[in-house]
């Protein structure tokens, strides 16, 4: 360990260490990291869709997604820049919802956004309860520069996997990696191992 | 990724808030104008802190050159700026991020638009265009509150005499007598009159403040500018 001089550091007391991954720090604002403009896309136009490897692509409207199941989601979230936030209230709906009844051989899922975005995560990381569409945050609808209309919710990865205005997902049998994973950040992205770099 | 030790060689104030650190990395592997750099702090009881820092030196200079800004409740920052010096050491990894960086092999015209601290990885970029004699045209549009805030100002002053090159200056809040740059915040119609036009597809890159980078990529797009020609780097809390 190398120790650097004249350095003490200002702990932040008012953060349970057991909820901050190693490598981050609390922050109660909200950053935004986005590589392009922010898209802007009319409701009407709006769908989410699943694709791939599944006997019928599914699709919803942006009032077929309002008339699912909402939930309410509190969660801690981790970003690979460092910050993390605690305690973030969302509304959505579960991925587990979207994907009910689907049989599929897929093992991986692609994540597509408007703006051309895109980022992968094992199906099973998304599904049994640990992901979520949510279209709400803090009570209101979510800002488009938070991802607004509705982004990808799995806060137990880094936040770039949590795609922003995420369009839908493509169920896949291969591992395909997305916009950052192929600028050399770490395929899965486990903040909790500080998996944030490719060889992390 | 591993974890390097550089040896601060230099620490040069640039302004009340900012300073630039010039290391000496063993091993480095070289960058690419536009990457940064996870620096890491560790106090004596084995605390640690880690941020990222945006590169200011291009590819070609001797040294590598982190440029920070000291924010008021910055752990790291304060550190590095206030209290590091030269021959201490610095505990670094990278270079990290391949898209917001340019070379010559991805043409122009370049279109830079900095708010504040965002000027620091186009100025990467700027020096690297310089050095390597690129003839790809580029024009920078830099905002700042006061003259004595903009970072790298003579050094680009003096860039403005290299072929091809074109740097405008607005100051958002106080402006020396006979300022003859921009006299406000970013908008529109400021975008419009130092941008290149949407049909020469310039490559824009936008680094600043969250609303700075928003107010501009948006203006970018309404102006009729591909929104995939447009990178975008964020820093900052939103303050929602």
């Amino acid at each position: 360990m190398h120790i650097s001089r004249g350095f003490h550091g200002r702990r932040r007391a008012a953060a349970d260490p057991a909820r901050v991954p190693p490598g981050q720090h609390v922050t109660s604002d909200f950053p935004v990291l986005s590589a392009g403009p922010t898209p802007r896309v009319s409701l009407d136009d709006w769908t989410f869709s699943v694709r791939g490897q599944l006997d019928e692509p599914r699709s919803w409207s942006w009032a077929e997604l309002q008339a699912l199941p909402r939930e309410d989601i509190t969660v801690d979230i981790h970003c690979v820049t460092k910050w993390s936030k605690l305690d973030t209230d969302w509304a959505g709906v579960s991925l587990d919802t979207l994907l009910e009844g689907v049989e599929t051989a897929a093992e991986h899922v692609l994540a597509y956004c408007d703006g051309g975005y895109t980022t992968n995560l094992p199906l099973e990381d998304v599904t049994g309860g640990r992901a979520w569409l949510a279209y709400g945050y803090g009570g209101d609808p979510l800002d488009p520069e938070h991802g607004g209309p509705v982004r990808l919710l799995v806060p137990h990865l880094y936040f770039w996997k949590s795609a922003k205005w995420v369009r839908g997902i493509e169920l896949r049998l291969d591992d395909e990696p997305g916009f950052w994973e192929g600028y050399g950040y770490h395929n899965y992205g486990d903040p909790w191992r500080e998996q944030r770099y490719a060889g992390d | 990724m591993n974890w390097s030790i550089g040896s601060v060689a230099e620490v040069l104030a640039e302004t009340d808030r900012t300073a630039s650190i010039a290391l000496t990395v063993p091993g480095w592997p070289g960058h690419r104008a536009g990457q940064h750099v996870d620096v890491r702090l560790t106090a004596e009881d084995g605390y640690q802190a880690q941020r990222s820092y945006s590169i200011a030196s291009a590819p070609e200079d001797d040294s590598l050159v982190l440029t920070v800004e000291r924010l008021d409740d910055g752990e790291v920052s304060s550190y590095l700026v206030g209290e590091l010096h030269a021959g201490d050491e610095l505990e670094l990894r990278g270079p990290i991020g391949g898209y917001f960086v340019w070379d010559g092999s991805l043409g122009g015209p370049l279109m830079l638009i900095g708010g504040g601290s965002g000027i620091v990885p186009l100025r990467a970029m700027l020096r690297h265009r310089i050095a390597q004699s690129s003839t790809v045209p580029v024009r920078l549009l830099y905002s700042g509150r006061t003259l004595a805030d903009l970072i790298y100002h003579d050094e680009l002053l003096a860039a403005m005499r290299e072929p091809g090159v074109d740097i405008r200056f607005t100051l958002t809040r106080e402006r020396p007598a006979g300022w003859d740059g921009y006299d406000r915040r970013i908008d529109p119609e400021l975008i419009a009159d130092a941008a290149w036009a949407p049909a020469d597809r310039p490559l824009v890159y936008v680094c600043g403040p969250t609303a700075f980078v928003e107010v501009a990529a948006d203006a970018l797009v309404s102006l009729g500018h591909e929104p995939g020609r447009i990178r975008t780097e964020r820093f900052g809390p939103t303050g929602r």
